[in-house]
């Protein structure tokens, strides 16, 4: 094949470029920026080098004590919700039903949820869990049960986790549903002819068949749950004490409440990095599974 | 092993709300006798599949009852009737082996492992699959795929009967003659009830002892391949069944001779009694007419005559009506008129599309 030089088709790559400049690669180099300074307010700023990065990935030092045990935060926080929503919207997928008029209003409630404002879920569950006039705290204190998340950290946790399930989890049950409606009847026809158990169904027809879109949902919901902010800032703003602090929250008492410009510019990058290297492995091994159905 | 009676079996999708039902299926009586091979043969459409599937358990009939031996399952599961079925395009289960796939119907029923495996061998023998038994099946082409689907139908050897869909549409045309053959040893060897749907007559007749015939829901002839082509019940049997299909030519019928097109044909036997507002037609095979010089017989004109290499067909018209003779390849058929003779006894009459026995002149 010849490759035909032609410098115009740049001009056709442009409008791309500058947007992408401007949305991404200069917002990016501004934090890059202030992550090698220090500030003391006043717009003046002192050269720090990679001070910050040191320090950072030093769990002894202030700064990478209250990074290292937000990130902990966020991965035993993804760790939880990826194994509730996962198992649980493949349980709701299959028990949706797939033909009739309760698909269509099955598939409309299931995607209420993900209709909210994200800030908006976070004040319903703000209210909805208070102890003393939230409809579910109340509801839980009059059992006998001592419930009350803004004072226990147990409470605070259930409280954030059982929002998210509530609020995420129709995503992933809307995923396997899809791929439960591709499976052609003559597979589920000749299951019954092969005598298989409802078991023996799931396990080798309906399970392998989800794999892709279970992939492409545990992604999305690792990578959302990884990143949640809006959420439990609203209910909780990273309390009680740390408690619910993850790295987004802690990045912006950095930023916003201690002006530490220079810190926050370093956990941001990392922060990031390790969400990219996430998002390599799965792409890595979503296309291998690709590559393995073909073959 | 069990020969299975279809009682006044029907089916209508929409289900039996009252009014003039929409029968997939019109209601049907019929045994199907253990260890023979039968095909299921008609257009798309026609209700075969759905005829299978009342047998097999995935539709449960709209009306009558379905009997295996004196046992009634017409109600009974899927699971519960000791039937195989295999499918029009391949179900495999990717994530097993070839091996797996082939024993996952007899796993489901707890046979004992060395049991298991000297049946998989043996079916893997059978339809050529030794080679891949331990192959992921997942990477396999369809006509593999389609061979492990075979297989599952063919494993279990305690069944009731096997059922075929169309099992050969996404094969390959060599390969399709030799699984063809393969099943009909497989059948003679297993000595198995077994149902094939096709809607190819070749498929049919080199598969079966005995041929369905259907059409629209209903089932219009049941015979050897030779009954089917020798003595068509119905017309659309006698068009459907044979490489161009029967002739048929609108007729008025006056006791023992057919008026067609103003010419008369003298019939080997009587027909007495058909009311005067039927629809009388007479078929006659192309291979049962001949072409002869100008003169002779029946008057007609040659209008082209296709060379298929085995054989010659001439198309021909007779007043209004069109047919077909075959003609023997060292016979010259003279260009324009001819003249046309029907074999003694292969004309059959058809008053109202049903084939009409005469009586004995």
């Amino acid at each position: 094949m010849n490759k035909v030089a032609d410098n115009r088709a740049w001009l056709l790559v442009l409008p791309v470029m500058l947007i992408v400049a401007f949305s991404a690669l200069l917002p990016v180099m501004t934090v890059v920026n202030y992550s090698i300074q220090d500030t003391f307010g006043n717009n003046q700023f002192f050269w720090n080098g990679v001070g910050w990065y040191q320090d950072l990935l030093d769990p002894s030092s202030e700064l990478g004590g209250r990074f290292f045990s937000a990130l902990g935060r966020n991965f035993i926080f993804s760790a939880i919700i990826l194994s509730i929503e996962v198992p649980l919207g493949v349980v709701v997928a299959l028990a949706m039903p797939r033909q009739g008029i309760g698909v269509a209003a099955t598939l409309v409630v299931m995607a209420l949820p993900l209709l909210v404002p994200w800030n908006v879920v976070g004040t319903i569950w703000q209210i909805f869990a208070r102890g003393d006039i939230g409809l579910l705290g109340a509801a839980v204190n009059a059992l006998g049960i001592n419930y009350n998340y803004t004072s226990e950290p147990i409470a605070a946790w259930i409280t954030v986790i059982v929002m998210d399930v509530w609020h995420w989890t129709s995503l992933v049950a809307l995923l396997c549903y899809a791929g439960l409606k591709s499976i052609p009847d003559a597979y589920y026809q000749a299951a019954r002819i092969d005598g298989a158990s409802r078991w023996a169904i799931f396990s080798k027809i309906q399970l392998p068949k989800m794999r892709r879109v279970l992939l492409i949902a545990v992604l999305l919901r690792f990578m959302d749950s990884f990143m949640i902010y809006t959420e439990p800032f609203v209910v909780t703003g990273g309390g009680p004490g740390n408690s619910t602090t993850f790295l987004s929250i802690d990045v912006v008492k950095f930023a916003l409440g201690q002006l530490d410009l220079g810190k926050a510019a370093a956990i941001s990058l990392v922060y990031y990095l390790i969400i990219l290297l996430v998002c390599w492995a799965f792409y890595t091994v979503m296309t291998n599974v690709d590559a393995e159905r073909r073959a | 092993m069990a020969r299975i009676t279809l009682d006044g079996i029907a089916h209508a999708y929409a289900g039996p709300a009252g009014g003039k039902k929409d029968y997939a299926l019109k209601p049907l009586h019929h045994v199907w006798e253990a260890g023979m091979a039968y095909a299921l043969l008609g257009p798309s459409g026609c209700g075969k599949t759905t005829l299978l599937n009342i047998i097999s358990g995935l539709v449960i009939p709209s009306e009558g009852r379905l009997l295996f031996d004196t046992r009634d399952v017409t109600r009974l599961p899927t699971e519960q009737r000791n039937i195989a079925q295999v499918f029009q395009f391949p179900v495999i289960y990717d994530t097993m082996t070839v091996a797996e796939n082939l024993a996952f119907p007899l796993k489901n029923r707890r046979l004992p492992k060395d049991v298991i495996a000297a049946r998989v061998a043996e079916i893997a023998a059978m339809l050529d699959l030794t080679r891949d038994l331990n192959r992921r099946a997942r990477g396999l082409t369809a006509d593999a795929k389609q061979k492990i689907s075979l297989g599952r139908g063919l494993v279990r050897s305690d069944v009731s009967a096997v059922l075929f869909d169309e099992p050969l549409t996404v094969i390959d045309p060599a390969l399709k003659w030799e699984l063809r053959s393969k099943l009909k040893a497989i059948h003679r060897s297993l000595d198995l009830l077994m149902i094939y749907v096709t809607h190819d007559q070749v498929e049919a007749l080199t598969f079966a002892d005995r041929v369905v015939v259907m059409k629209d829901g209903q089932v219009l002839q049941v015979g050897t391949p030779l009954e089917l082509f020798e003595r068509p019940a119905h017309t659309f049997v006698g068009y459907f069944v044979g490489s161009p299909g029967m002739n048929l030519l609108p007729a008025r019928l006056a006791v023992d001779r057919a008026l067609v097109d103003g010419q008369e044909i003298r019939l080997d036997a009587a027909y007495p009694g058909i009311p005067q507002n039927a629809q009388v037609q007479l078929g006659v095979r192309p291979d049962h007419v001949t072409v002869t010089q100008p003169g002779s017989g029946l008057k007609a004109k040659v209008e082209r005559i296709d060379d298929l290499g085995r054989v010659r067909l001439a198309r021909l018209r007779l007043g209004a009506d069109l047919l077909v003779a075959t003609v023997p390849v060292d016979f010259a058929v003279p260009e324009g008129e001819v003249g046309l003779r029907f074999a003694p006894g292969r004309v059959h009459v058809y008053v109202d599309e049903r084939r009409v026995e005469g009586a004995a002149t």
